[in-house]
């Protein structure tokens, strides 16, 4: 009981709730899951079941884009207009140590993300292809994962910088898709191939593939996740409220 | 100037305590108008503003140019017979750039005056709604016409240099910026749409990349499916559901630009063309009629 009161605040756990599903913010978090659905069923219904295809939207469109996207929504959407309006100070006045607020708001950030992105995406698996060669769960747990990392890493991020949105959006756009794309090296620095390393496991043998051998993969995971939940905590400790500029 | 005089008080007087009045001239709705165009396109690239919103603006600004420059200097000194891009292709190319520029600087141009509550200030002025709306819209899209054109203009001039054919790399050139206004107009719009309904800028951000690379992705992903099964006729009529691949649609039947869509299948034929057209001048009208909608009441409710 002590532990677990030590690293979760209920009370926390409910205000970034209903910061992250109160406001319009929600309307995204439906909108982008529903897109992937639709657009699941829209390609099923001109192709008819088919693994290549399937692979190419999970990958292309769900584990590319749409997670991501909703990462960053969800992890810096978690404190970020807390500290953008300042309010985080009634917060930070109460007896609650700093990294339980970030544990709190991380685990919250990580199950909204978790619930809107990698569920969809297991359903979309099972539209476009009904499972075939696993890709609905290699897909499914890809996108999990990935969005435990990225709700870590953005979360930080917007601990740590004003412009947090901005630069998960750098990140996740021109570091993963464009700067990937063209330096192979940068791969092994991206979240999605960490993720993608995990499919290939799960999938059937050649259904998927990663740039990143698995070991690597999940050893970086976790490195990641628990480095970015450290110093958001850390950081969390000397912030700093500086005026708009 | 209004000097207490020293006749004997006579009624009013005695109310006058000597304020002075204003009596010069009176600067109308059109200086309002293009005192805010200018300060709204200024801060679109962090002029007038601290130095740490400068650098997002300035290092896009920079990623931009940068392969114009490049290819400039490999036409020249590889003597190349023609640009190794297209100036239509150009925008196409670096379409993360200007979403990103976009996202970002479409929120701080509307939200801030919306959080700030600065926006009951600007009407209590001779301005009207529309005057906000053409300064705003209107700096918002020169911001865009700057990030997109600058980069052709290099292209341009390097192209001169290296001495390729005048008559064709100026049509080129031409068609290409005809394509970066309308480019500049309907991301504009778009931005200014999304971020005027959010006062937080940060959601701002996140709502405008949405729309802008989520329906990009879905349509790409879309057309590669309709290309494997054989709709190659699909292609061209799915294009018309994101922003970039409407440009991409309207220039390269309106313009003779090659598609960037898969293999190159672009709008089926001219009734397809001009409906991409009839699309973008729509949603750019559309944009700017939601923009006169929202501020009809610039309460946050």
């Amino acid at each position: 009981m002590s532990v677990a009161s030590a690293t979760y605040n209920p009370t926390v756990a409910r205000l970034t709730y209903r910061a992250l599903l109160g406001r319009r913010r929600a309307l995204i978090l439906f909108a982008l899951p529903l897109l992937l659905l639709v657009i699941s069923a829209a390609v099923r219904a001109l192709s008819g079941a088919d693994d290549q295809t399937a692979g190419d939207v999970l990958s292309g469109f769900a584990l590319a884009t749409m997670v991501p996207l909703i990462g960053v929504i969800a992890g810096t959407g978690a404190i970020g207009p807390e500290i953008d309006d300042g309010s985080i100070l009634y917060l930070l006045a109460k007896p609650v140590k700093r990294p339980t607020i970030i544990v709190t708001k991380l685990l919250v950030a990580m199950g909204v993300s978790v619930t809107f992105a990698a569920i969809p995406t297991f359903f979309a698996g099972l539209i476009l292809d009904g499972n075939g060669q696993h890709l609905a769960v290699a897909f499914g747990v890809a996108a999990a994962v990935a969005s435990l990392a990225y709700s870590a890493i953005f979360l930080l991020l917007g601990v740590v910088t004003r412009h947090a949105v901005v630069a998960g959006l750098v990140y996740a756009l021109v570091w993963e898709s464009l700067i990937g794309n063209l330096v192979p090296g940068a791969r092994t620095l991206s979240v999605q191939q960490w993720a993608l390393a995990l499919a290939q496991k799960v999938a059937d043998p050649g259904a998927v593939s990663s740039s990143v051998g698995l070991p690597t993969a999940v050893v970086l995971l976790i490195g990641v996740m628990l480095a970015a939940t450290w110093f958001a905590g850390r950081k969390l400790r000397t912030l700093t409220l500086a005026g708009e500029e | 100037m209004t000097v207490p005089t020293s006749e004997p008080p006579t009624g009013a007087c005695v109310y006058d305590i000597g304020y002075r009045h204003y009596d010069g001239a009176r600067l109308g709705r059109g200086y309002v108008r293009r005192s805010l165009y200018t300060q709204s396109l200024r801060g679109a690239y962090g002029l007038g503003r601290s130095a740490k919103s400068k650098i997002l603006p300035v290092i896009l600004f920079a990623v931009m140019c940068l392969p114009a420059g490049i290819m400039v200097a490999v036409t020249v000194y590889a003597h190349l017979t023609k640009l190794p891009v297209e100036y239509t292709r150009y925008a196409i190319f670096l379409q993360a750039v200007i979403g990103l520029f976009t996202a970002a600087q479409a929120p701080q141009a509307v939200s801030r005056d919306l959080r700030f509550k600065t926006v009951p200030l600007y009407f209590s002025r001779p301005m009207e709604r529309i005057d906000y709306v053409i300064a705003k819209y209107g700096a918002m899209a020169s911001a865009l016409f700057i990030l997109t054109g600058v980069p052709l203009v290099i292209l341009y001039m390097g192209a001169l240099l290296a001495k390729l054919d005048f008559a064709t790399q100026s049509t080129g050139f031409g068609k290409g910026l005809l394509a970066a206004a309308l480019l500049s107009l309907l991301f504009g719009g778009i931005g200014l749409v999304i971020a005027a309904l959010t006062p937080r800028r940060g959601f701002g951000v996140a709502a405008v990349i949405a729309v802008l690379t989520i329906s990009y992705a879905a349509v790409s992903s879309v057309q590669a499916v309709a290309y494997r099964q054989g709709h190659t006729g699909a292609i061209g009529w799915l294009g018309l559901f994101s922003p970039i691949t409407l440009i991409d649609g309207v220039q390269s039947w309106w313009l003779g630009a090659t598609s960037s869509f898969v293999r190159g299948y672009g709008p089926p034929d001219a009734a397809a063309g001009f409906v991409y057209l009839l699309v973008v001048l729509g949603l750019i009208a559309g944009c700017f009629a939601l923009l006169m909608r929202r501020y009809r009441k610039v309460g946050l409710g």
